[in-house]
């Protein structure tokens, strides 16, 4: 089991928590001409990184913030949560 | 390449079975081949079959990290069924199911094809009236389907929870009779026999390390065990696609995510059905050895770990003991994790790229075993031709930019709002 530490609550177990997916996925600016290939970038493509990879979670359970959890994908190990305002 | 028959096993016998034929070779690969498959897994096997069987083009290679039906077809539930909706998912699958069928003929090979049926139960009277709309569209297609009362349904598993006070009622189930299980890892010898039988160089312990691409044309690909050249290559690598384009600086549709299936230990007959649980995510079925064999939701994270959480493991077991409280008795034998490619429509990707001579199969979600035969066959076509297959034109790449997504169930990389 993953235990995830929320920046407001402390550690948490994972079933606590939502998952949000990639972290680093921009929307596109608004009232800016967009293309379609940004469209499909921001809202299907993803990179799914094996190793280091910034993600969402929602501790959904809990304080019901939204928070972003640096964590490998290949291992489980979780290096890093800040609050979904900060940068990771 | 020796048939295998009863004759030839009671030949063999006399000479204590020492003179056998190995299955397939173990070649050093060459320095160009008319095509690259990379994956060796039961749809790059397959594909690879049909390349030679269909196409008549042999001088292939199939590049595997690992060993040949170590990935997804080694770790599944086994289940094939082709109950779709849609029309692209129904006709291909149903295509598949042709294969199937006859499978163990075609290859030479007991693939253990047991056509057993599938039920998916409904738990509300809503639930029966898809269920009943989808056995329709999948009749107008030709594929077998049949709804079944509550009675009817314990009738044939009369070992699911059908007392008064459960939280999830049996209203009914919609049955594919035609539906069932194969032996997965014979899938992948039986494929693998055949295609080295007509020249296929299957090469093992083999890992891809770059592409040559020049003018946005494939030229080569490199491997640990020396340069290739090329002209078509056929990724077949689900689970690792995502860590492959990134060497040809694409980006797919496509999530690494990670799910987990289970056995229990071996009991007497007492399941000879596919059976789906309607308020959930839970399947199972029993196996030959008499494991029941049972699956459900992703753990729902981005992972290649191959191994699984327990959290998942439970909720979908709860879901099992939900639907059949006599699974709480029995104790489990084994569970294990494989890495799927999650689509963001939940299906497919077998087509040609914006890369002359480089051909995509992936995105196969849960759904990547019942497809090998038609996978295989629709991709041989699509590389020995450069052209889609009129039964995977609507698994194309493009689909996400013009918005004709194959959206059956709405089970994308997301599972957990639908």
């Amino acid at each position: 089991m993953l235990h995830i530490k929320c920046p407001h609550c402390g550690m948490r177990s994972q079933n606590e928590f939502s998952y949000g997916g990639d972290a680093t996925v921009k929307r596109p600016e608004l009232n800016k001409e967009v293309s379609d290939k940004d469209w499909d970038n921001f809202v299907y493509n993803r990179k799914s990184l094996r190793g280091k990879h910034k993600e969402l979670w929602q501790h959904i359970s809990g304080c019901r913030q939204w928070i972003k959890v640096e964590r490998d994908t290949a291992t489980h190990e979780i290096f890093k949560t800040v609050k979904a305002s900060e940068d990771i | 390449m020796q048939k295998y028959s009863i004759f030839n096993l009671i030949k063999n016998a006399f000479s204590g079975h020492q003179n056998w034929d190995l299955a397939w070779k173990d070649p050093t690969p060459k320095k160009e081949y008319d095509v690259v498959i990379i994956g060796g897994g039961g749809h790059g096997l397959a594909t690879a079959y049909y390349l030679a069987k269909e196409h008549n083009i042999t001088n292939v290679a199939i590049i595997e990290k690992g060993w040949i039906g170590g990935g997804n077809i080694g770790r599944n539930t086994t289940i094939i069924r082709s109950n779709y909706m849609h029309d692209d998912n129904a006709l291909f699958s149903e295509f598949g199911m042709d294969l199937w069928r006859r499978m163990s003929q075609d290859l030479n090979y007991n693939v253990m094809f047991s056509p057993r049926g599938i039920i998916n139960l409904a738990h509300s009277d809503a639930q029966m009236n898809v269920y009943a709309r989808r056995g329709n569209s999948m009749r107008l297609n030709g594929i077998d389907a049949i709804l079944l009362s509550r009675e009817e349904v314990k009738e044939i598993i009369p070992m699911a929870d059908f007392s008064d006070n459960v939280r999830f009622p049996i209203f009914g189930a919609l049955m594919q009779p035609s539906a069932g299980t194969a032996r997965h890892d014979a899938v992948a010898w039986g494929y693998a026999r055949q295609a080295d039988s007509m020249g296929v160089d299957i090469i093992q312990n083999c890992e891809v390390t770059g592409f040559d691409v020049v003018g946005g044309k494939i030229q080569g690909v490199r491997t640990s065990r020396g340069d290739i050249k090329v002209k078509k290559i056929g990724l077949c690598v689900a689970g690792s696609t995502n860590i492959l384009v990134e060497k040809l600086n694409m980006t797919i549709p496509v999530e690494t995510h990670l799910l987990q299936a289970c056995v229990s230990e071996p009991v007497k007959p007492v399941l000879d059905r596919v059976v789906t649980f309607g308020a959930g995510h839970f399947y199972i079925s029993q196996s030959d050895k008499g494991e029941m064999v049972m699956g459900g939701d992703l753990d729902g994270y981005n992972s290649y770990a191959q191994r699984g959480n327990l959290p998942t493991l439970q909720h979908v077991l709860t879901e099992g003991i939900a639907m059949m409280p006599f699974l709480s008795k029995l104790k489990m034998l084994r569970t294990w994790g494989g890495i799927m490619d999650m689509s963001m429509d939940g299906s497919p990707i077998i087509d040609k790229t914006h890369i002359e001579g480089l051909y995509l199969n992936c995105g196969w979600c849960y759904g990547g075993f019942k497809a090998t035969p038609a996978s295989g066959w629709t991709f041989a076509h699509t590389i020995a031709q450069d052209r889609v297959h009129k039964l995977n034109a609507g698994y194309s790449l493009s689909r996400f930019n013009t918005g004709h997504l194959l959206d059956e169930k709405g089970l994308g990389t997301k599972t957990w709002i639908s």
